[in-house]
């Protein structure tokens, strides 16, 4: 821990985090203003990816149904400006209560089963909530909900404008920082300990007389509520959602970012979100399908950089250990 | 915190008492009708042949299988239908054959987390549980009594084999148990490494009782108080090590072959 901040890791984390937080000066002083939208997107897919890292990479619960939260969030949103409520006061709880009901749901049924059959029945429960998306008629059916106006902060005289992008984009970074240090405490706790041991070794951890299942299913809901903050900045900056935002490939890119971040590590899923996003942006912008690049990339950090970009920045010894 | 089990429970009763467990896999019979106790403080030994059922035996009594047949009374009640968690919270532990530990965890976190397990505040979010002396100092202690407080910082995974198995132990003493179900504790440890765990378990004799299933016979002869002989789920003889030694149809099915060996 002594050397954390000077290791090679902790200065690029540091560096990452920096260009992060200078962006909103960065990117119009460089005459690349787009580039406060790409990192607000890369910051928001941030904390969904830690989210989603809280259960995979520190519980072994390999959901592939997690974008459902990220749309789940949005539909809140949307559909309550819809009917003319505005007040992110109520906006925000209730969609992230609405998100910790559904993985409660989700996860008091999907925890019951192990290893394949866990990760096809959260892809069937994320895909049975993208079809709700789908048959919607009311809020836009496969066309998606445009949410017109962005969630309201006023209290008394003050206000938080969501409409300004460089608030928003603080607002996002702030959130973001304080996912992964939630995350961290978290890990970190008794209950953390708990997490991690199931992963571990589910059938000690039951001999030294812990059943997981109620650890396992809290870690869920709370990863479910944390993803959640990120599908209430989604839909505020998009000012749209619609069943793609949680249509399975968005879960599966959520894993990549995850694995292509590093497993298990607290940075990790942020920095593999950046990757993965910047690298698409680039190379939506010189050719037609990016995931002819993708495709081989990820086989490539699966083989070759098991602990993703995070663990590439680690000591040669720690590789080894 | 110098007493890890219940002390020395003075009544004569027994600790464990199985009457007519049966467990059988399809068609094959790995439990048949099995009786034995385990009297508080005592070692009692389990011995048999490859394929005698003696680690489905184990498993019907930690709770990882369920018998088709029969009664577990432990300490009282009957815990034949307990998960294996609720029967670890009534002081049942055990140890695995094939060593069973927290490979990614440090050795401290290993036995931290089995003193965590029994503190009962497992939904704890925010406190580092590293921090918490509550749960360090008793974890270190029960390593320096299993020898291997040098390596408490270790990763769990890269300790020796017989360390392994020493942690196994130590994970199992640090929920603190009455009664220790060991599988084979001597597996696939040299000579040295065995005799030294003998010198331990026989160090906690008295203080825990112990169900031991041991293919190592100067461990079984050196270590038990009574042993059963188990055959096809079936045990065929029970009694004092003498008692065993002297059984024609024990040596026959069985001492026999291993002594010739």
């Amino acid at each position: 821990m002594r050397n954390a901040i000077t290791s090679r890791r902790g200065i690029v984390t540091l560096a990452v985090f920096a260009v992060i937080a200078s962006m909103p000066v960065l990117g119009p002083a460089l005459g690349q203003p787009f580039y406060v939208d790409v990192f607000t997107r890369v910051m928001i897919w941030g904390i969904a990816a830690v989210s989603l890292n809280l259960i995979l990479g520190y519980g072994g619960m390999i959901s592939f149904g997690h974008a459902a939260y990220l749309g789940l969030a949005g539909y809140t949103i949307g559909i309550m400006s819809d009917a003319g409520i505005d007040n992110g006061f109520l906006q925000w709880p209730v969609a992230l209560a609405v998100c910790g009901l559904a993985a409660l749901v989700i996860g008091a049924i999907c925890l019951r089963t192990r290893g394949l059959y866990f990760i096809m029945i959260t892809l069937a429960f994320g895909q049975m909530i993208f079809f709700l998306g789908v048959s919607s008629d009311r809020y836009g059916s496969n066309d998606g909900l445009p949410i017109y106006s962005r969630s309201e902060f006023k209290l008394g005289g003050a206000e938080l404008d969501l409409g300004n992008g460089t608030l928003f984009y603080y607002v996002t970074f702030v959130l973001l920082l304080a996912s992964i240090y939630a995350v961290y405490r978290i890990v970190n706790s008794r209950f953390g300990m708990v997490i991690r041991g199931s992963k571990s070794n589910e059938a000690r951890m039951n001999a030294i007389g812990v059943s997981t299942y109620r650890y396992k299913l809290t870690a869920f809901v709370i990863a479910g509520v944390m993803c959640g903050v990120a599908g209430v900045l989604m839909a505020n900056f998009e000012r749209f959602v619609s069943p793609d935002t949680m249509d399975w490939p968005q879960s599966g890119e959520m894993i990549f970012m995850v694995v292509l971040g590093g497993i298990g590590s607290l940075f990790g899923p942020v920095l593999g979100a950046a990757v993965f996003l910047l690298l698409s942006e680039f190379l939506s912008n010189i050719m037609e399908s990016k995931n002819i690049i993708f495709g081989p990339f990820l086989i490539l950090v699966v083989l070759f950089a098991r602990g993703g970009v995070n663990g590439l920045l680690g000591s040669r010894a720690e590789r080894r250990g | 915190m110098a007493c890890w089990g219940h002390g020395r429970n003075v009544v004569a009763e027994p600790l464990l008492s199985v009457k007519g467990l049966s467990k059988q896999f399809g068609g094959v019979v790995a439990a048949d009708d099995l009786n034995l106790d385990v009297l508080p403080g005592e070692i009692h030994a389990v011995i048999g042949p490859n394929g005698a059922g003696k680690t489905t035996m184990l498993n019907l009594l930690s709770g990882q299988l369920k018998p088709d047949r029969g009664t577990i009374r432990f300490a009282g009640g009957d815990i034949a239908r307990l998960s294996p968690a609720g029967r670890s919270h009534l002081g049942l532990a055990r140890s695995f054959q094939i060593t069973s530990i927290f490979r990614d965890f440090s050795v401290l976190d290993n036995v931290a987390l089995a003193i965590q397990a029994h503190d009962g505040h497992g939904f704890r979010f925010w406190r580092p549980a590293r921090g918490e002396e509550r749960l360090r100092g008793p974890a270190a202690r029960v390593l320096e009594q299993v020898g291997l407080g040098a390596r408490s910082d270790m990763l769990a995974g890269n300790l020796a084999h017989g360390e392994q198995r020493q942690l196994e132990i130590a994970v199992a003493l640090a929920t603190r148990p009455r009664l220790l179900l060991l599988d084979e504790p001597m597996a696939g440890m040299g000579r040295d490494a065995s005799d030294r765990m003998i010198e331990f378990l026989r160090s906690l004799k008295g203080e825990y009782a112990m169900l031991l299933v041991e293919h190592d016979m100067d461990a079984v002869f050196a270590l038990a108080d009574r042993i059963t002989v188990l055959v096809y789920g079936r045990a065929i003889a029970s009694g004092t090590p003498e008692e065993i030694r002297a059984d024609r149809d024990v040596r026959d099915a069985y001492l026999g072959d291993d002594e010739a060996a």
